[in-house]
Order: structure tokens, then sequence, then C-alpha cells
């Protein structure tokens, strides 16, 4: 081995602990590019697999009833590719282990195992057999969360009458990949399942023999949807048509895009940051050991060593920290990678999801993470290579030192002389100082964000289901009834507060914009459902007009006291003008209230419910359940508390994991900020702070003075971070916006000073590991180096 | 007196030839006239002793020798080559095969043994000694694989003297390799250049304030303030065990 690497290697060996910190950065910004762009990469691609082999449709359309033979005028769509129509519908299920009732989606498949759009994917036992009407396939999720196996059997109401079915097999499928129950914002695998069934028995349960009331399309390459649902909407309207969406409305595409579209952001993100920083630290470190090896550098080049080997020899000391780092990273990222995929398996439904490496990914995440570090480097190798031999040769002038802008005010004087050398340091220095300081708020941020989404989630979640849903159970009917089975309701025992509601899917318009939901009427002075500001104010039900989700007013344009054309989706499907009479500021979903009387005088015809909200007395809860999961008419019951219960399960699980990583994260930065920084400042000012010790001073009071700098700047850092983690939350916040959800630009006090309490513990650790080094220094050793 | 005033006839070829060289520098605001209009002439295979007090020049005058640095006027001629017009890359490759240095500080590399800061001239050089044969013509060879932190400061001289010769290097300067030493130490240091340059042939230019040293030399110039005051042949070079200091 040639010398001049040789010593590369005793140096590395020698710096290992400022090697090791940089490293950590890199291997943090590589293994975020692998676990989160890796993880985007490889479920992208087993969902743009799955889409392929399962012919994930591009058009759906849900209806009231239309003649099978309606397909054909479909299919003669121009741009109209293949064409699906199912029966589908919703029915609560009576899960032998289970004391809720369940909720089932009903989904029609063909007799005979035929290829189809939409197609769905075995998982386990077989397709069901035409000759036994009762068999069906269920999502396996479900399956699993409620241990269902072959032959085993449930019961469910289907348009009032209960039936048994029998379980041959668990299946999946791509329009189901991440299935959430109506209502609600995330999956609860043991209270919701699919059940796909036997077009012909379901269609005989339902009153759809020779009709359909879903339907699904693909499309012929280039043809724009637009056209094709305009056409479809016209086709279905006098059928009950409740208004056809593309695959940016499916639920299940929306979530998982949503989902691979904050990885990809993320993971473009936080690889910036740590690779940013560690930029800094090896400019930091590099430019110190080029100072201190001015002379070896003179001398290296006096015996003819060049500048590009003498610049190529720091150079590599560089790559070495980034190398190792991203080595480590690729690593990490692939193992994490890995985990975070099986999580994904977890809540996304996919048939080949398993994490795919790839190369290219490696390839750019090393190689931005080498042009960082050579960025840093390339100052201070500037400086080692462009300096004369000559001059070289000549121990470095001591610092010029004034007094700052500080000292000048005449504030000096309150400073006692430890004070004003720590000042004066800094002050010589402020672009250290600065950059020091912005590194370590990172450190703060992250903190800060990592844990803010629980802060918003939480006070969303409360807001959501202590304030506004405060109903102990919520009931969907099967179809609208008479207003009168609210008093059938009020006699079941345990029940204490019946309140009804009535849904009715319109179509809004506002100008050249329309959009397809339902109004919500609720009762006068609800006490069970209220309508509620992100702020946790109550909003009171306008006796007249709609009120709206701010989200929903953004998209169409409104305002309050303005007009809005509603197109009834049932019925006659007359249009009206009807003013919005005010707008909230909500959370969850896209929201049209009414007043249930107005709404009645809107649509006209008899007075109608479509499902009631309860209150129910605890003691006889287990009764009233049974009850209600044999009760007719009754397709859907949700009970709010125990929807909170099961999240705030998983949102505690999530938490663990997450403080875990952003902990870990911060750390990594804050260590590797001070420690490098103190190390630096050690070796600048050993001689100084040795000369101090001779004088008489303390351990501890040189120590102070070594690491007072870092304590300044560590402090300057945190009301900065917090700044700092206040804006990247908001950033994030703004991106997460969806009709699904708004998570709340929240941020406790708890957050902010847990970020504070962590940064100082990773501070001081890494000031205790540097006054180690500072007790342990030889004094007479160091007063003898000549520099 | 600006001009060297003898000239002996020509024993052998000319090494350098120094015209008007001049090296002004700026410190803050302030010019330094570290040498003023020297001319010189080094020959093939003698040993130059230049004495002179701290700030005299001499190290600047050594250090535009070896490329280290260059004139602000004036003219070096290194053999056929003129070195004040050589770029970067030319001084680079001139002090790699041509040139071997001696500091007072020795400048050994803390992280290397002495067989590796030896090695680091030898891995760049196309006609090197064998590392092991050039820290034996210092007397080291038992301690080649000592740090510079484990050799008293004699030795640690003696490992950058075999560091400079073990290039075969055309000509060898030393700063003050003795100016950190005690007396006998430095006599031993002394021994070798001598030895190096009677055996080897090495054409050496030797940087001192020490005025007995003058002694061991065929030629000595004396600077001041930037100047040539002196130029002498010695008749006879004494050897290094008959100088007291």
């Amino acid at each position: 081995m040639r010398a001049i690497n040789r010593k590369l290697l005793r140096e590395i060996w020698k710096h290992r602990g400022q090697m090791l910190s940089i490293a950590a950065l890199v291997a943090v910004g590589v293994m975020t590019v692998l676990t989160l762009r890796g993880s985007y990469e490889s479920l992208a691609l087993s969902r743009d697999l799955y889409y392929r082999d399962a012919r994930f449709p591009q058009i759906w359309a849900q209806l009231k009833r239309a003649p099978e033979r309606l397909r054909r005028d479909i299919e003669n769509i121009p741009g109209v590719a293949a064409v699906e129509t199912r029966v589908t519908l919703t029915a609560t299920l009576d899960m032998p282990d289970l004391d809720v009732p369940a909720l089932g989606r009903f989904v029609s498949i063909p007799d005979r195992r035929t290829p189809m759009l939409g197609d769905i994917h075995i998982k386990s036992g077989r397709y069901i057999s035409a000759r036994h009407r009762t068999e069906v396939l269920v999502s396996d999720k479900f399956a699993k969360a409620n241990r269902l196996h072959f032959g085993d059997t449930f019961k469910a109401i289907i348009n009032g009458s209960q039936r048994d079915l029998a379980v041959v097999g668990t299946a999946i499928s791509p329009e189901h990949a991440y299935p959430v129950p109506p209502g609600s914002i995330f999956p609860e695998d043991h209270r919701y399942g699919i059940v796909w069934m036997s077009r012909t028995v379901l269609a005989s349960a339902h009153d759809m023999e020779g009709a359909f009331n879903e339907v699904v399309l693909s499309l012929a390459p280039g043809v724009r949807h637009e056209m094709v649902i305009e056409r479809l909407d016209r086709l279905l309207e006098p059928y009950g048509g409740l208004g056809a969406y593309g695959r940016a409305d499916q639920p299940s595409h929306l979530i998982l895009n949503n989902e691979l579209e904050s990885n990809r952001t993320m993971g473009t993100v936080i690889p910036a940051v740590f690779l940013g920083i560690a930029a800094f630290l090896l400019n930091l470190v590099l430019g110190r050991m080029i100072s201190i090896q001015r002379t070896e550098i003179a001398v290296l080049k006096a015996f003819g060593y060049s500048n590009a080997e003498v610049g190529g020899h720091f150079f590599r000391f560089a790559m070495a920290a980034v190398l190792a780092g991203a080595a480590i990273g690729v690593g990490a990222g692939v193992w994490l990678g890995r985990a975070m995929i099986d999580l994904y398996g977890v809540y996304f439904d996919f048939p080949r999801l398993r994490y795919e490496l790839s190369w290219s990914l490696v390839i750019v995440a090393a190689g931005v993470s080498m042009a960082a570090a050579a960025a840093g480097a390339l100052g201070a190798v500037r400086r080692a290579v462009s300096l004369p031999p000559a001059e070289a040769m000549r121990p470095e002038p001591p610092a010029t030192f004034r007094a700052g802008l500080f000292e000048r005010l005449g504030l000096g004087r309150m400073l006692p002389a430890a004070g004003r050398m720590i000042l004066r340091n800094m002050e010589r220095q402020p672009m250290r100082g600065v950059v020091s300081t912005i590194g370590i708020s990172f450190a703060v941020a992250i903190l800060v964000i990592g844990m803010f989404m629980f802060d918003g989630v939480a006070y969303m979640m409360d807001i959501q289901f202590r304030v506004a849903q405060r109903e102990d159970l919520a009931l969907s009917f099967s179809r609208p009834v008479s207003e009168k089975a609210r008093y059938d309701l009020a006699h079941l025992d345990g029940v204490t507060r019946v309140e009804p509601y009535r849904v009715v899917p319109v179509r809004l318009r506002s100008g050249h914009i329309d959009k397809e939901l339902a109004i919500t009427g609720l009762e006068q002075g609800s006490k069970l459902r209220q309508i509620v500001t992100t702020g946790g104010g109550r909003q009171p039900l306008p006796p007249e007009g709609l009120m709206v989700s701010e989200i929903l007013a953004g998209q169409l344009g409104l305002a309050a006291g303005d007009g809005v054309d509603v197109e009834m989706l049932e019925g006659k499907r007359h249009t009206a003008r009807i003013p919005v009479a005010g707008v909230v500021e909500d959370f969850v979903g896209v929201a049209a209230y009414m007043d249930i009387d107005a709404l009645q005088r809107l649509t006209g015809g008899p007075r109608t419910i479509t499902g009631a909200y309860l209150s129910v007395d605890e003691e006889e809860r287990a009764a009233l359940n049974k009850r209600l999961k044999s009760l007719p008419g009754v397709s859907g019951v949700v009970s709010p508390g125990e929807t909170l219960a099961s999240f705030e399960k998983q949102m505690a699980d999530q938490l663990f994991i997450s403080v875990f990583f952003i902990l870990g994260f911060s750390s990594v930065i804050a260590v590797a900020v001070i420690y490098n920084g103190a190390r630096v400042a050690l070796s600048e000012r050993g001689r100084e702070l040795a000369s101090l010790r001779v004088l008489g001073f303390t351990r501890t009071e040189v120590a102070v003075l070594l690491l007072g700098e870092q304590g300044v700047t560590t402090l300057a850092a945190i009301p900065l971070g917090w700044l700092l983690g206040y804006w990247m939350a908001a950033g994030v916040v703004a991106g997460l916006q969806s009709e699904t959800y708004r998570i709340p630009l929240v941020v406790s006090t708890t957050t902010y000073f847990w970020a504070a309490v962590i940064t100082i513990a990773a501070a001081l650790a890494s000031g205790w590991i540097v006054r180690r080094r500072l007790d342990s220094m030889d004094l007479v050793e160091v007063l003898k180096t000549r520099e | 007196m600006a001009q060297a005033q003898k000239r002996d006839e020509p024993r052998s070829e000319t090494v350098f030839q120094v015209r008007d060289l001049s090296k002004v520098y700026q410190m803050g605001e302030v010019q330094v006239h570290a040498l003023r209009s020297v001319n010189a002439e080094l020959r093939s295979g003698e040993l130059l002793v230049l004495l002179g007090a701290s700030g005299s020049g001499k190290s600047t005058f050594l250090n535009i020798l070896g490329g280290l640095d260059v004139p602000t006027s004036g003219n070096v001629r290194y053999r056929e080559h003129d070195l004040t017009k050589a770029d970067e890359r030319k001084l680079t490759r001139y002090r790699r095969e041509s040139v071997g240095f001696v500091f007072q500080f020795y400048n050994l590399i803390p992280s290397l043994t002495a067989r590796e800061n030896v090695a680091l001239v030898t891995d760049i050089s196309p006609h090197p000694m064998n590392t092991d044969e050039a820290l034996a013509l210092v007397g080291l060879e038992a301690r080649a694989d000592h740090f510079p932190s484990q050799l008293s400061g004699g030795e640690q001289q003696r490992v950058a003297i075999a560091r400079a010769v073990a290039k075969r290097p055309d000509v060898l300067l030393c700063d003050e390799p003795t100016g950190a030493l005690d007396l006998e130490t430095g006599k031993l240091v002394l021994n070798v250049l001598q030895q190096v340059n009677s055996e080897v042939g090495t054409t050496t230019a030797i940087i001192t304030h020490n005025a007995a040293i003058a002694a061991m030399g065929d030629r000595v110039i004396r600077m001041s303030s930037g100047e040539i005051v002196e130029e002498r042949s010695n008749a006879s070079r004494a050897s290094v065990d008959e100088i007291e200091w």
C-alpha cells in the first residue's frame, strides 16, 4: 500500500468518532431514500402489476336498478373497451365471534369463474360453485380478523331476510385494497368485510334479476374519461344513476395514491436535509484537519506531490465517511423498506407485495451523497491545495480577534471573562455558528413534525368523536322507511334516545363544476350529531339552506349566501336552487347538511328516514347489539366509540414506531453537529485551554469555555427549530389536505417541550464525550506542540 | 554588494543560475523585501552553506530554488529549465524528480512510521532507493517501524534526511537542519549530510545562522537584509567533527 494511503487510513481511524457521526448522517439520508422512495417504487410497481392482472376498471357507476340490456348501450359508448355489470349491496352480518353487528359489502361475481374487470384474486380456498347457493368468498383481512375458515358459516340480513352463508375461500380485489367502511376514514377489518357472492343468488335476493345496480368500465387507450363519464351519466340517469366517477375518486385507489405520494415527497425532503448537514460537517471537519495539517500538506507538496494528489487525499477522507454511511444506509434502508412493505401489507391487500431493491435508487442515493460530500469537502480541499508550500510551511498566523458588536454596544462588561471569550469566538466565525444553529434547529424541527402529526390526529379524533359524533350507535337502513320507524327503535330495550336522519344522494352544480355527494338531513336541536368546526365550536343547523364543508365550498367556489343547484339523484330527479346558509371548517369527509324538514320540502314525496342515531344504556348494550344483528331493514350499525377505540390503539402502535425513528433521526443530527463542533473547537483551542489549566483554571471552568459555544448554539437553535417545525408542519398539513380528512395544524406544548428536551439531552451527551477528552488532555504535551 | 564577485573557473557544470532575484511579501499593510536583486550560482556536487541571521532572506532564497515559492522578479535557471517561467505542474514535477528537502522542524508525517515516511517519497519518484537502504544511510535501519513520536529530535531529522535523499535527488536543500537540535545531535546530522554529499555527490545547500558550520562547505554565501553580503570559497572543507560552536 502506498504510504499516502496508509496515512489516510490512520487518519480515518484517528477521527473515527467524527467520521462515524458524519457517516450516520449520510446513512440516514440514504436509508430514507431506500425506505421511503424504495417502498414507494415497490408499492407502485406491485400496484401496477396488480391493476393490470386484475384489470382494474377506470370508471365506476352506482345506480338504483337498470335492466341488463342497457349493458349493450354502455358498450357502445365511444372509447369504452369493456363493461362489467354487478349487483352490490350493503348488509349487516352476524359474525359468531363478534358481539356487535358487522358490515358486509356484497359484490356479485359470475356463477362460473370467468375473467372480468376488477377481477378477484383468491388467496385461500376455492371459487364458489353454482350449485350451492350459500357459498361466498370473503375478503382476506375480514376472514383473518374474524378467524373464518373454509366451511365456516355466518348470517347476513339481505333485503330483510336472514340468510346463512358458507365461506369457501378468501380473496382480495384492487377495488378494496384499502377497505374503509362507509363513514369511517381507516380500515376496521373485524367489522367490515367484502363478501363475493353468485350473481344469480344475489340478484334474486335483492330483486335484481336481469338487472344490475353497479357498472364498471375500462377504456380504450388514450380515451379521456370525462367524455365517457358524461355519456354514461346520461344513459344511467333514468335508472337512478348516482353519478359515475374515475379512479381519482375510487376510495381504495385514492388512499393508496395519497400514501404513495407522501412517501415520494418525504423520500426526497428528509434525505436532502440530512445530506445538506453532512456536507456542512464535512466542510467543518476537513477544514480543521487541513489547517492542522498545513505543514504536512506543505511537505507533501515540497516532495513533489501534485495538487490533485494532495486534494485527492483529503477528498478520499470525505468519501470514506460517505461510502461507509451509504453502505450502512443501503443495508438499513433495505431492511426498513422490507419492514415498511410488510406494514403496508397489513393495510393494503396486494397479491405480490414485496420490497424490490432498486439498484438505480442505490446508485442515485449514493451518488447524491457523494456529490453532497464533495460539495462540502470542495472548499476545504481547495484551501489545502491553493496554499503555496512555502507559506504552508509557516505556522498559521494567530487568529485575529476584536471586540464584536455586542461588546461595542457596551454590553460586554456585563459578561464574565469566560462569557466574553465564548462570545468573541462566535463573533469571529459567525457563519460557523449560524450554520450549526440551523443544523441543530433541523433536529428540533424533525422532532416537532414527527410528533405534531399525533397532536393533530388526536385533536381531530377528539373533536370528531367526542363532540361531533356523540351517538352510541349509528344505524343505516337498507332503504328509506317511514319516519314512524323511530318509535319502533325507541321501544327497543336499552335505547334511550333516537334521532332519525335522512341521506339523499344529489349532484351539486355551481357554474360548470358539479359534484356528487349526499345531503344529510338532521333534526333541529340534534344532540347526538352536531356540526362542529375545527376550533371545536358548534355550528347551529340553519332552518333553511345548506351547510357545507369548507373543502366542498372551495371545490365549487361557493360562499355563504350563494345559491347552488341541487339535482336529486333519486325519485323524480328534479333540480332546485337552494342557498348556501353556511360553510363549516370540518375535518372528515365532504359533508352537506340540511334541516331534515327543509330537505323533506326539497325532495317532496312521503316523509322518510334512512337511518338513526341512538343513545344506548350501557348496561343493555350487549343485548341490543344482539337484537340489531338480526333486525331486518338495518343494513349497517356503526359504533363511533369502538371506531375511536380501535383507532387509538392503532395510533398508539404507530406513535411508538414513529417516535423511535424521529428520536434516532434527530439525535443523529444533533450529536453530529454538536460533537463535531466541539471536537473542532477542542483541536483549535487545545493549546489555549491547556494554558488556562496551567494558570489554575479548573477542568469545569475550561469545559465551560470549550462547550459554552455549543451550548449557546443549541439554545439558539431550539426556538428556531420550533418555528421551522411549525412551518414544516404547516406544509405537511397542506400536503395532506384531502376529501377523506384534513389534519389540523395543532402543535401541542408537550411536543415543543419534548423537542427541546431531547435536543438538549443529545447536546449534553455529545458535550460529555468531548469533555472526557478534554479532561484527559496531557497539559505538557499540548503546550509542547509547535502549532 | 549585490554581485557575486569572485568566480572560480567552472570546476563542473552549473546547477542553478540566479539573476536579479527579488521577492516582496505583502504582510498586512507592510511590504517586506525578503530578497533584493540577488545573483548567485550553484554548481554540481558542491556543498554550499547559506549563512545569515533570522530574517536575512536565506529561507526565501532556498524556497525559490526548491520551487516552493515564486520570485516577484528576476530569474532562476535550474540546468536548462527556467523555474521562474514554470507553471504549478512543472514545479511539482521538478520537486518530485529533482529536489530533496530537509526542514528545521523535520516535518515528518506523525501518522506514518519512519519507513512509511520515506516510502511517501519513494512511492512517487522515478528512480528511488530502497527505503531501508535510505534509512541505513542515516543509521536508522533499526528504528524503521517507529512513529515520529517515538523518535528523538536527532533521529527524526535523520529520518527526514533519509526521506529527502531516498529519491536520489539532484539537489538537496536543507533549511536550518540543526536549528532544533543540541550540539552533539546536530553534528550527527551534519555528518550525515556531508557524507551524502561526498558519497552520493548530491549538490547540497544548507541554511544556517551558525557561522561555525560554514567551515564544512565548499562555498559560503552570507546574506543580510535580503542581499548577499559575502561569498567565499573554503580552500578545504572542514570535517564536521572539527567544528565547535
